[in-house]
């Protein structure tokens, strides 16, 4: 979206606030979301659950991802081990019946466990767009503390409310150390 | 406003002189969420590097050419160049892939086990604990492999299709060794780096050079510690210790398998599961204060990981070492109780009658006696004392896998009675292993950070600028 006041500038990803303490960006958000503000992210150097909530993101998708991943490899594993030991290479050891299940466990267990780690890694990669080289707030170079001891909420141009001198004006009304605009 | 490049703040670091008081006693120092990333990056990024850390790494590695003759020599000539024989087929090779196994476990059981206890005190310990879980697995999955002789052939061990039409057999416990222990090794891996992404990226904005800043950059991912990502992290987190915990009872439990599935008398026994995890959490332990206190003393990590750290690993130590020894005298006991011959004889050939009773009193002493010691606050707390009894820890839990593989020298019949001693190429693999561990650790160390900066920022009380405490459980939605 361009920006209606200064034709000539950069086209703007957001308007970028920086607050020096957790509560504060808790405090921020959810300002932000009750001012109706939808296209946001809140940055921090550990995860502050509150600052998800208010963002409108109560639940994730991973725990799905997990159980899929989880439950399409034990059972692919146990059929595999029924496929070895019954069909294509039954060999009888110890007098057992070639389908002794009990037995399949162990590797079906395993294979469980090795399925839905990499699906939940592997999902938070793909969910989240990671390895990402480039994002605009990287832009703004004191986002360099945000992986220190600062915290940033960036209202995005893509938000239908945005209004690049009313977004400025409402986020320097949450009491903020600095306010950037982060160009594309 | 002002877009300008402002550099942050150099803050000095609060000194560690005991006149901040943590009301755990898990922090010695008044840290903030700036000064405390800020030390344990530099290790990486900023300061020269302890001079000690030279004198670790060669000993390493010059234990590691230990590993390379002796597996050159090995491939050259095979196995036989080992003292294994018939009936000890086994011999050093399975005692030391479960005795490596065993120290991987403490990591994974603190990383995973004792955060879903809400434990807070494992975020100092848990990063260098899980390194040292994958480089123990790494150590141990050398054994297995190499004890099959025609190593180029390893990928038998995996089903795949062939030509030959044949099939690895899935009824048996040596498979499941090799989906646990590969499982293990891959969800450890997983794990680890999950927990270290924003840690890279903490690195990344904190490089001094281009080289490293696209290093770490490159390894960061691009992390830029987004709330939505922050929620699918978390989560992710929480699952993945939620299926670690139950993964790191099976992983030992199936190495005990190998053995309690056989009809070996002292070996075919129900005891052989829990008494296995509960030695390899007490071994594991022993590692992680050997790796503490090297990591307090050289770099000056004693205001993050206190005395107190030290103390309750040796509390677990107490207690999983009561396990182990409960589990000797319940071996005893079963033995006479079953009113089996074998079982009766076995016991008595390995604690008195046979070549290598010594061995198992060696293991009674350093596993079971010495370290009741660790009843005494005094010895826990200090830390000399706790090295030296994890010290004879690590001694004792190598004699219990030595004592377990050696019963194979008296067994049923006295026709099939024999000897093993180990060659110096056993010892060379086995030294040669400890040096791999050794290069591997102090690379970590050297290049990644030793202690969680995330976790530990938000372990830091709300005053300090943390959430007291790592609320993973509590985020992870």
């Amino acid at each position: 979206m361009s920006d209606t006041h200064t034709p000539a500038a950069p086209p703007l990803y957001g308007v970028m606030a920086e607050f020096q303490t957790a509560d504060e960006l808790i405090a921020a958000t959810k300002a932000a979301a009750d001012a109706g503000y939808t296209r946001m992210d809140g940055y921090s150097p550990y995860a502050i659950g509150e600052v998800a909530d208010h963002l409108g993101f109560p639940r994730s998708e991973i725990g799905a991802v997990m159980f899929i991943g989880g439950v399409c490899g034990a059972t692919l594993g146990f059929f595999m081990q029924t496929w070895i030991s019954v069909i294509d290479y039954p060999i009888s050891i110890g007098g057992k019946p070639y389908w002794s299940w009990p037995q399949f466990i162990p590797i079906t267990w395993a294979l469980l466990v090795l399925t839905a780690s990499m699906s939940g890694v592997f999902g938070l990669l793909a969910l989240c767009g990671l390895p990402q080289p480039y994002h605009p707030v990287f832009n703004v170079d004191r986002f360099r503390r945000a992986s220190r001891d600062r915290f940033f909420l960036c209202i995005e141009a893509a938000d239908p409310k945005f209004d690049q001198v009313a977004v400025k004006a409402f986020l320097t009304t949450l009491k903020p150390d600095d306010v950037a605009e982060v160009p594309e | 406003m002002s877009t300008a490049f402002v550099e942050s703040p150099v803050r000095p670091q609060p000194p560690i002189d005991g006149s901040y008081q943590h009301p755990e006693e898990l922090l010695g120092a008044n840290h903030d969420i700036a000064t405390l990333g800020d030390k344990i990056a530099d290790v990486v990024v900023a300061k020269p590097h302890p001079k000690a850390w030279w004198f670790f790494f060669l000993v390493g590695f010059a234990l590691l050419q230990g590993l390379v003759v002796g597996l050159a020599w090995l491939f050259y000539w095979g196995t036989g160049v080992w003292g294994i024989n018939q009936p000890v087929a086994w011999g050093l090779a399975i005692v030391n892939f479960v005795w490596w196994i065993g120290i991987g476990h403490a990591g994974t059981l603190i990383s995973a086990i004792l955060l879903l206890m809400h434990q807070k005190w494992r975020t100092s310990i848990n990063r260098f604990a899980e390194a040292m879980t994958l480089f123990a697995v790494a150590c141990a999955g050398i054994f297995p492999l190499i004890h099959m002789g025609r190593v180029w052939m390893g990928y038998w061990l995996f089903p795949f299709p062939n030509v030959m039409a044949m099939w690895p057999n899935p009824r048996s416990p040596l498979m499941w060794d090799v989906f646990a222990v590969s499982t293990y090794l891959t969800v450890s891996l997983l794990f680890w780096y999950v927990g270290l992404i924003p840690d890279l990226a903490v690195l990344r904005d904190r490089s001094q050079g281009k080289i490293q800043r696209w290093v770490y950059g490159f390894f960061a991912l691009g992390w830029r510690g987004s709330a939505f990502h922050w929620r699918r992290y978390e989560k992710l987190y929480l699952l993945l210790a939620g299926l670690s915990t139950p993964l790191v009872f099976s992983v030992h439990t199936i190495v005990s398998f190998d053995f309690a599935v056989a009809v070996v008398p002292l070996w075919h026994a129900t005891i052989f599961p829990p008494f296995f995890v509960a030695g390899a959490v007490y071994s594991g332990f022993a590692m992680v204060i050997w790796l503490a206190v090297p990591l307090r003393r050289f770099y000056g990590m004693k205001d993050l990981i206190t005395e107190r750290h030290i103390e309750l690993c040796a509390r677990v130590m107490l207690v999983t070492g009561l396990l182990v020894t409960w589990g000797y005298a319940l071996e005893v006991w079963m033995a006479w109780y079953s009113h089996s011959r074998y079982e009766w004889d076995t016991t008595w050939q390995r604690m008195w009658a046979g070549p290598y009773w010594w061995s198992y009193w060696v293991l009674i002493f350093t596993n079971s006696i010495f370290p009741q010691l660790f009843w005494f606050k005094r010895f826990r707390m200090n830390e000399w004392w706790a090295f030296a009894i994890s010290g004879s820890v690590h001694i004792g839990m190598w004699f219990e896998r030595y004592v377990i593989v050696i019963t194979l020298t008296r067994d049923h019949v006295p026709g099939a009675w024999g000897r093993y001693a180990p060659t110096i190429w056993d010892y060379s693999l086995m030294f040669g292993s400890v040096g791999l561990f050794i290069c591997l650790f102090c690379l970590f160390v050297r290049f990644l950070p030793m202690i969680s900066i995330t976790e530990m920022r938000e372990f830091l009380p709300f005053k300090q600028g943390g959430r007291d405490g790592h609320s993973c459980m509590e985020n992870a939605k």
